[in-house]
C-alpha cells in the first residue's frame, strides 16, 4: 500500500507529511516532523506523555492515527511558548519544581493548558481528575497540582 | 564548612535544565537520530525456562533490509567455571547471560536474538524468522515453589546446604546472643510477611542510538544511571576498548535504579558493528514490564522481643528475596537497614537470595530496605499496640542515636533519627481528629547512603561566568544543587553557573547515580574545585596588587584585600580576572576526583491517614506527612520532591502495584493499565516535613535524601489500615480484592489471615 498524503496544520503552521496507513500522530510527530517533545511512554493511552491537542481536544496522539490529522488542527508541547515567552503554566511548573525527569512534563503541561482552556477556575480535585490521565513517577503530582492551580488563579487576575 | 552567608544554599531556584523540559526540548534517550540510521529489534523467549537447542537466523538474515542479526555466540562470555567478574555490585557472569540467554532462556521476555533491519517492522517481521529449538523445562515462579525440595533448579551449579538449590546465597548481621534476649524479653511477637516484585515504574523505556565506526571508535547515546556504567559494561560485553567508547548521558526519563544495569546498549554495539550503521533501539512498555528488572517479592518473618516498659531486647528478621534470572537480590538493604532505626542489644538479621523464573531484579529505591521495614515496622506497631503505648513513643524509647552501634556494623555519628519523630509527633498531623472508616499509622525506615567516586570540573569563561561538568546524570534536580552551591561558593549569582553532564570521554570516572549519592558526592568535588578556582583567582589578584596572597579574600563575587592594612585595593571581580587571564597565568579551572567518603545514613518517619471504603475494599490515603533528617536542603523544592516521589511510589507498592503471573508463568499485566501505578486522582497533597542535622563530614552538610523516603511507606499505610479497620494485612498490596476478602471473612479465618 502507498504512504498517505496527509495535509494539516501543527502548532499554527500549515504542514504536509507522507505515513503509512497504520503510523500513528506520535510517529508522525517524532518521526516525519521531528517534533520529540511528546513522548512515548506506553504506545496504549495510558501514561499520557505524548498527550497533544487535536481541534483543542485533549488526545493521547499514540491513540491517533496519523492519516486522521488531515485538515484539523494539531498543537503540540512545542507550540505552548510564544517565542521566548513561557507559557504561564510553563512558567509555574518551573517555580514549583513541579517536574523532576521531565518525561511527563510535556504531556502534563499540554493536558493542564486543555483543563485551563475549559475551566478558569478548577478545584484541587477537578485537577486531580482532569490529569489522570497523566502519570508521573517522580513528583507524586503535589507540586504539579499546585502549579496548575496557582497558574489558573494568576491567568484569572490577569484576564479581569 | 565553608559556607557563610547563604546567599544560594536553601534557595528555591530554577533548575539549570528547566526550560528545555517544560518546552520539549530536551533530548531523551529516544529523541535523537543519526544520519544511515537504522532499526534494532529483539527477539525474546515466550517460555519460563527452556534449554536453548539450537538458533537458525538464516532466514532473518535473508529478508530484504535486514543489516545484521546477534546471537548470544557475539557476546563476550563470562563462564561460570572462572568465577565472579564484578564491576560494582553486578557480576559479569550474570550480566552477559541477562542481556542474551546462553545456554537456557530464564524467564519469559529473557532476550536470545536481536536483529538490525532499515525499519523497525522489517525488524520485527524478521524476528520472526529467526528459528529457536527450545526444551522447554519446568519452571517456579514463586518463592515457595522454588525452595520446594523438587523444585527446578534454575542454575544446576549452584549448591545450597550441599544440595542443588535456587537459594544463591545467605547473609546475616549480628549483634549481641538473640537466643539470650530472647530469654530476657517479656513480650514477643513474631509474624509473617509477602510482598509482590513491584517495578520501578519510570515512564521512559530503555532506548539507544549507537554508532561504531570502521575503526571501531564507538558513540553511544542512550539514558541510564551512569554513562560510565554503561560504557564499562558495554566493554565487557563487546570486547571494545574503554577508550573507544564514548557514552552520552542523554536526559534520563526516571531510572529510580532500574537504569544501573545494561539492556540493550550491548546488543546495539554489536548490531552497529556488525551493519556498520548506526542502530537505535527502543523498548516498548511491555517489553520493559516482562524484561526489565522489577524489585523482588519477598517473603519475611520479624520476631521482636521486649520488655513491659517497651524497651527492646532482641530482635530476628529473616528476609527471603526474589533475585529473578539471575543472583543479586537486595538482600542487603533488607538485612542491614530494617532494624538500623533502634538500638537493640541483641540481633540476628539474616536474608536469602532466591532465583526464580522472572526477569533479573533491579535496583529499586533503597533495594530491600523497604521489604525489611514493611516487616519491622508493622511487627512495632503491633508491639506497641500489645504494650498500650503510642507507637512513636515506642520508637522514641528505642530510637538509635550518636554512639549506637548498629547491627550491620557502624557506630553511628550524630544522626537526627530522634530529631524526626519528635517532629514527627509534635506535627498537628498526629493530632488531627479522624473520622469513620478512618486510621492512622506511622513508621521509621532507614537507608545506608553512599559516596563513591565522583568528578567534577569548574572552569571560568573568558567573560567571566562559570561551567561546572559532573559526571552523574540528573534526574530528580542535582544540577539545580550543584548551581546553587557553586554560586554559594563564588559569590555570584546562580544565573552566571552552567551546569551540565558530562560524557565519559569528556569528564573523570563518575560512580552511578544511584545510592542517594549524587549531591553528597559531587558536591564535594565541586566545593574542591571551586576551592581551587579561589585560591587562583586570589593568587591572580595578589600578584596585580603586589602583594601576599594570603591577604586576598575572596567575597562576593570579586577579590579583596583583607584588611585595610594589605592595602587600598578597588575589587577584582570574577569578570575583571577572567579578561586579564591571558597575560596572568591562562585560562582559570580546577578540575577534581575523588572517591568521596563521610555519607553518613538517613532516617525518616511517616505518618499516614487512610480511608477505606468498605463496599469495594478500596484503600485511599486521604493525608500523608513524610519527616526526614536531609542533612541540609541546597535546594528545597527538589527535596521535598523526592520525599513526595519516594511516598507515592510507596503508597502504589502497599495498595495496588503488583505482577500478575498466569498458568502459563508469564507476566499478565505488563502495561500501565493493569499494572496500577498510583494517578494524581488516587493521592491527596504530600506533606513534607524537613529536618535538617547537617552531615560533619560534608562541606556544605548533605546527606541522600532520595532512598529514605520509600522505606517506611508500605508499613505506614498497613498500619493506618489496622487502625482503620481493626484488622492486619500481612501481604501487599492491600488491593480491593485483598481487603475485601479480609473484611468478608469470618473472624477465625481472619485470625489465620
Amino acid at each position: 500500500m502507498p504512504k498517505l498524503h496527509v495535509t494539516t496544520s501543527v502548532n499554527g503552521e500549515p504542514v504536509e507529511f507522507l505515513c503509512e496507513p497504520y503510523e500513528t500522530m506520535l510517529d508522525a510527530l517524532r518521526g516525519q516532523l521531528g517534533l520529540t517533545g511528546s513522548k512515548e511512554g506506553c504506545s496504549s493511552g495510558d501514561c499520557g506523555a505524548c498527550s497533544i491537542t487535536l481541534d483543542g481536544r485533549l488526545v493521547c496522539s499514540c491513540l491517533m492515527l496519523a492519516a486522521e490529522a488531515e485538515g484539523h488542527e494539531i498543537r503540540t508541547i512545542e507550540g505552548m511558548a510564544k517565542g521566548e515567552k513561557l507559557h504561564p503554566l510553563q512558567q509555574k511548573f518551573l517555580e514549583h519544581a513541579a517536574l523532576q525527569c521531565g518525561i511527563c512534563t510535556s504531556g502534563m503541561l499540554v493536558a493542564s493548558e486543555a483543563l485551563l482552556a475549559k475551566n478558569s477556575n478548577p478545584t484541587e480535585e477537578e485537577v486531580r481528575f482532569w490529569l489522570a490521565g497523566n502519570l508521573c513517577r517522580c513528583t507524586g503530582y503535589d507540586k504539579i497540582v499546585r502549579a496548575v492551580m496557582e497558574t489558573a488563579a494568576e491567568m484569572r487576575e490577569t484576564a479581569r | 564548612m565553608n559556607v557563610v552567608n547563604n546567599k544560594w544554599i536553601g534557595q528555591r531556584t530554577i533548575r539549570p535544565d528547566g526550560v528545555d523540559k517544560v518546552t520539549g526540548r530536551a533530548a531523551f534517550a529516544a529523541d535523537t537520530t543519526m544520519p544511515g540510521m537504522i532499526w534494532g529489534k529483539v527477539l525474546r523467549s515466550p517460555h519460563p525456562h527452556a534449554r536453548i537447542k539450537s538458533i537458525n537466523t538464516a532466514k532473518a538474515e535473508a529478508l530484504p533490509g535486514v543489516k545484521a542479526v546477534v546471537t548470544s555466540r557475539d557476546i563476550v562470555d563470562f563462564t561460570i567455571e572462572k568465577g565472579a567478574v564484578m564491576l560494582g555490585i553486578q557480576d559479569m557472569r550474570w550480566m552477559c547471560r541477562n542481556v542474551m540467554a546462553r545456554d537456557k532462556a530464564l524467564f519469559p521476555g529473557h532476550p536470545v536474538a536481536a536483529v538490525a533491519a532499515t525499519t523497525e517492522a522489517i525488524a520485527a517481521e524478521a524476528c520472526k524468522l529467526i528459528e529457536v529449538d527450545y526444551e522447554v523445562l519446568p519452571w517456579a515462579i514463586e518463592i515457595d515453589d522454588a525452595l520446594k525440595p523438587d523444585a527446578p533448579i534454575l542454575h544446576e551449579f549452584n549448591k545450597f546446604d550441599g544440595k542443588p538449590s535456587n537459594i544463591m546465597g545467605r547473609i546475616e548481621s549480628k549483634k549481641g546472643d538473640i537466643a539470650q534476649g530472647f530469654k530476657d524479653a517479656e513480650i514477643v511477637i513474631e509474624r509473617s510477611f509477602t510482598t509482590r516484585p513491584v517495578h520501578q515504574g519510570y515512564i521512559e523505556p530503555h532506548a539507544c542510538l549507537i554508532s561504531v565506526a570502521a575503526d571501531g571508535k564507538t558513540t553511544i547515546w542512550s539514558s541510564s544511571q551512569g554513562q560510565f556504567m554503561v560504557r564499562a559494561m558495554t566493554s565487557m560485553l563487546t570486547g571494545i576498548p574503554q577508550s573507544d567508547i564514548r557514552a552520552i548521558p542523554a536526559e534520563i526519563g526516571g531510572g529510580f535504579g532500574g537504569k544501573t544495569i545494561v539492556y540493550l546498549e550491548p546488543l546495539a554495539t554489536l548490531l552497529a558493528k556488525k551493519s556498520g550503521r548506526p542502530v537505535k533501539m527502543v523498548m516498548t512498555r511491555e517489553e520493559v514490564m516482562r524484561a526489565t528488572g522489577p524489585t523482588s517479592g519477598s517473603k519475611s518473618t520479624v520476631k521482636i522481643g521486649a520488655k513491659k516498659d517497651g524497651t527492646i531486647v532482641a530482635a530476628h528478621g529473616s528476609f527471603y528475596l526474589q533475585a529473578g534470572a539471575f543472583p543479586g537480590s537486595p538482600i542487603r538493604g533488607a538485612v542491614g537497614c530494617s532494624f538500623a532505626p533502634y538500638d537493640i542489644p541483641h540481633v540476628l538479621s539474616e536474608g536469602f537470595d532466591v532465583c526464580s523464573n522472572r526477569s533479573k531484579v533491579a535496583a529499586y529505591r533503597a533495594p530491600g530496605a523497604p521489604i525489611g521495614a514493611y516487616a519491622v515496622e508493622c511487627v512495632l506497631d503491633e508491639l506497641a499496640e500489645a504494650l498500650k503505648m503510642d507507637p512513636l513513643a515506642l520508637r522514641l524509647k528505642n530510637a538509635a542515636k550518636e554512639g549506637t552501634k548498629a547491627a550491620h556494623g557502624p557506630v553511628f555519628p550524630r544522626i537526627g533519627y530522634i530529631e524526626t519523630l519528635e517532629a514527627a509527633k509534635n506535627h498537628p498531623h498526629y493530632a488531627a481528629p479522624l473520622g469513620k472508616l478512618q486510621g492512622r499509622g506511622v513508621a521509621s525506615g532507614f537507608w545506608f547512603n553512599a559516596g563513591g567516586e565522583s568528578s567534577a570540573q569548574v572552569n571560568i569563561t573568558e567573560d567571566g561566568n562559570v561551567v561546572v561538568t559532573t559526571g552523574h546524570p540528573d534526574i530528580g534536580g542535582s544540577r539545580a544543587g550543584i548551581a546553587n552551591i557553586c554560586a554559594e561558593l563564588l559569590g555570584i549569582d546562580y544565573k552566571r553557573v552552567s551546569v551540565i553532564i558530562g560524557d565519559t570521554q569528556t569528564v573523570g570516572f563518575s560512580n552511578l547515580t544511584g545510592g542517594s549519592r549524587v549531591l553528597f558526592a559531587s558536591s564535594m568535588v565541586v566545593t574542591q574545585a571551586a576551592d581551587k578556582v579561589i585560591a587562583t583567582l586570589r593568587e591572580r589578584a595578589a600578584k596585580l596588587w603586589e602583594i601576599d596572597p594570603e591577604a586576598v579574600k575572596w567575597e562576593n563575587g570579586a577579590a579583596h584585600p583583607v584588611s585595610p592594612n594589605a592595602g587600598q585595593f578597588e575589587p577584582l571581580t570574577l569578570a575583571d580576572l577572567a579578561e586579564k587571564a591571558p597575560s596572568q597565568g591562562g585560562p582559570i579551572g580546577a578540575s577534581v576526583q575523588l572517591n568521596t567518603q563521610g555519607a553518613e545514613g538517613g532516617f525518616g518517619t511517616h505518618i499516614c491517614d487512610v480511608e477505606v471504603d468498605v463496599d469495594l475494599g478500596i484503600v485511599r490515603v486521604i493525608r500523608y506527612t513524610a519527616v526526614q533528617d536531609v542533612g541540609r536542603a541546597v535546594h528545597p523544592s527538589y527535596v521535598e520532591g523526592q520525599l513526595q516521589g519516594g511516598v507515592a511510589q510507596g503508597i502504589g507498592w502497599a495498595l495496588n502495584e503488583e505482577y500478575i503471573y498466569n498458568k502459563d508463568g508469564k507476566v499478565d499485566n505488563p502495561g500501565f493499565l493493569d499494572y496500577r501505578m498510583p494517578v494524581c486522582s488516587d493521592l491527596p497533597m504530600l506533606d513534607c516535613a524537613l529536618v535538617e542535622v547537617p552531615n560533619p563530614k560534608h562541606p556544605q552538610g548533605v546527606k541522600g535524601v532520595g532512598e529514605v523516603p520509600l522505606v517506611p511507606v508500605m508499613a505506614a499505610v498497613a498500619n493506618a489500615v489496622h487502625n482503620a479497620l481493626g484488622k492486619r494485612f500481612y501481604s501487599l498490596p492491600m488491593s480491593p480484592p485483598k481487603v475485601s476478602a479480609v473484611l468478608d471473612a469470618p473472624p477465625t479465618q481472619q485470625a489465620a489471615e
